[in-house]
């Protein structure tokens, strides 16, 4: 019984940071940014579908899709205001790039959080479920707002796979992540491929963003963890690598469940640390990675 | 070196703290409780710069070394009832420790790898402290019974005395031989280490140096405050504020970080009738600085005076 309860919730958050997690390193294996953002965009994306559900009334499936617009301009804006400018920055020496873009996205993801801090307050907010109501599985009764971010979480994410791997746009997105210059010599714009990166993490954060909305509440202090998890995941599934930021973030996940349904919840997020130092002292490159 | 006694860096800095020494005598205690708190900052930041912009480490959790020494000061202060320069000099060396315990992980992992290191040593330490509460006071904060001096005056003054000489060692520090080695090694480790220099030990110094600083004036910082709390001196974003006051004040410039920081601080006071907006001001001002002035306060002073 417990055993099911664990599978069950474990796989629902795993699901969630994986998405969570997919967009952050999609970004990394393409243009090496780490955006430090990434937490404030899906709070902003939740934030935006709660607003618009229960202050606009505009009822939960437009509320969702207005969070998810509000989470790609936020990426779009991330991209030209914050990261290009300082990629093409020539007072900024090269080596030097990862730490101004990491400052940067941090700034300008404590800017989004005031923002929303001021506007919408600290409180927490929790997006009306698309699905309501509660199921029994396998003797389990679980929330079926919970399933459907099940779902959702795996169809987006086999979606983004025919993607990358299927479609002429995605193999140029699997192309630059590899070689960068190789790209430019075929003649593709790299400015471009970057751009459908960016239009792509942006809709990953803001489904992810509004599924967590949904599931477990969102508010303007969860940006930092929210970055911090998905940071985590990625460095310990190997950074730039999908599938191995998909298997850590279901290890996170259930590690995560695991602590708290059989030790205590207040040591939640202990072991998942502990596994992260222990993996970057015997494989630094992480799960994945490659070097 | 000798040289630098006729600079007019040294000068203006000379005259600076001249200025600030004699500010006690004329302008509020309020004032003056501010600005300590920013000088303490101000060697925070120091002392993170010499491991950013010498030794090319990329420190997210400069608060894991200041929070061990503030700490382990206050714990030694309120559960045993030790001295205070007693425990203040324990809590340096406790965070001397953390630095090693840190620049373990530097000499194998780099870049963004060695930064989520750093900030997992952060959350640690808030775990540790939370799940301890009976020995840190946990959430709620450790009260601590002693302070070094109640007189806003006397405190201002060894805050001032303190970033000062600070300041002095971190800087003569990185315009040395050692300095030059260090700033080599974080650009190409392989290049300086073939040319001779043990990369090791002069990143395991660098470790060692910036976690004294960090954790003496973490623990000053407690026995001014009368408390330790992870809000004040562990929490992440504690730390992001002495990463920006350094990257804002002009990275590699050591004495940068420290005006940095005091801009940060008394901004963030100044700004405070905007309410809850200040953050949001201090945040875009600074990205700001970051996109158009890579070098900071001081590096774009510098570079001015340079080119004229």
């Amino acid at each position: 019984m417990r055993a099911f309860q664990i599978l069950i919730d474990g796989f629902a958050i795993s699901a969630l940071y994986a998405l969570g997690a997919t967009g952050f390193t999609l970004i990394f294996g393409v243009s090496g940014v780490l955006n430090l953002s990434h937490g404030a965009i899906m709070v902003a994306a939740a934030v935006a579908a709660w607003a618009a559900a229960s202050i606009l009334n505009v009822g939960t499936y437009a509320g969702a899709l207005i969070g998810v617009a509000v989470a790609l301009l936020a990426a779009f804006a991330t991209y030209f205001a914050v990261v290009k400018p300082i990629q093409d920055s020539r007072r900024i020496p090269n080596e030097e790039k990862e730490i101004f873009v990491l400052t940067g996205t941090l700034l300008w993801g404590i800017m989004i959080q005031e923002l929303i801090a001021y506007f919408f307050t600290n409180n927490a907010k929790t997006v009306l479920p698309i699905v309501e109501g509660v199921v029994d599985v396998l003797g389990v009764r679980t929330p079926k707002n919970e399933i459907f971010t099940a779902i959702v979480c795996c169809l987006v994410i086999a979606l983004l796979w025919l993607l990358v791997n299927r479609t002429r746009t995605g193999k140029a997105v699997l192309a630059a992540s590899m070689n960068p210059r190789g790209v430019t010599l075929l003649g593709l714009e790299l400015t471009n491929i970057y751009i459908v990166v960016w239009a792509i993490y942006g809709i990953l954060a803001g489904i992810a963003g509004v599924l967590l909305g949904m599931f477990l509440g969102v508010s303007s202090y969860s940006v930092g963890p929210l970055t911090a998890s998905a940071f985590s995941i990625v460095v310990l599934g190997g950074l730039g690598s999908v599938s191995g930021s998909l298997i850590a973030a279901f290890v996170v996940g259930y590690l995560e469940t695991l602590t708290a349904y059989l030790v205590s919840p207040a040591y939640r997020t202990i072991p998942a640390l502990l596994l992260l130092v222990f993996v970057m002292y015997i494989r630094p490159q992480g799960l994945l990675g490659r070097r | 070196m000798a040289s630098f006694f006729t600079t007019r860096l040294f000068f203006i800095s000379l005259a600076l703290v001249i200025i600030a020494a004699t500010l006690p005598l004329y302008v509020s205690g309020y004032v003056l409780g501010l600005l300590t708190v920013a000088f303490y900052f101000g060697v925070f930041a120091m002392a993170w710069d010499l491991l950013f912009g010498f030794a090319g480490e990329v420190n997210f959790g400069p608060t894991f070394l200041i929070g061990v020494g503030a700490y382990t000061a206050g714990i030694l202060n309120a559960q045993f009832g030790w001295s205070v320069y007693l425990c203040i000099v324990l809590g340096a060396l406790a965070s001397v420790i953390a630095g090693l315990v840190l620049a373990l992980p530097a000499l194998r992992v780099r870049g963004p790898y060695f930064g989520l290191t750093t900030l997992v040593a952060v959350l640690m330490l808030q775990n540790f402290i939370v799940v301890f509460a009976d020995l840190t006071g946990g959430e709620i904060g450790l009260t601590i019974p002693d302070v070094i001096s109640i007189d806003a005056g006397v405190n201002y003054w060894i805050a001032l005395g303190f970033m000062t000489i600070s300041a002095a060692i971190l800087y003569g520090l990185s315009q040395s031989p050692v300095g030059l080695v260090l700033q080599a090694s974080g650009q190409d480790p392989v290049q300086a280490g073939a040319l001779g220099f043990n990369i090791v030990k002069h990143k395991l110094a660098a470790f060692i140096v910036s976690a004294f600083f960090s954790g003496l004036s973490g623990a000053l910082l407690v026995f001014y405050f009368g408390t330790a709390s992870v809000g004040t001196v562990v929490d992440v974003a504690v730390g992001v504020n002495v990463i920006v006051s350094a990257v804002l004040g002009g990275r590699r410039t050591v004495l940068g970080a420290a005006l940095g920081a005091i801009f940060l601080i008394v901004a963030g006071e100044f700004l405070r009738p905007t309410g809850e907006l200040a953050t949001f001001i201090v945040s875009a001002v600074a990205l700001l600085v970051v996109l158009f002035f890579p070098g900071g306060f001081l590096g774009a002073a510098l570079s001015r005076e340079a080119r004229s």
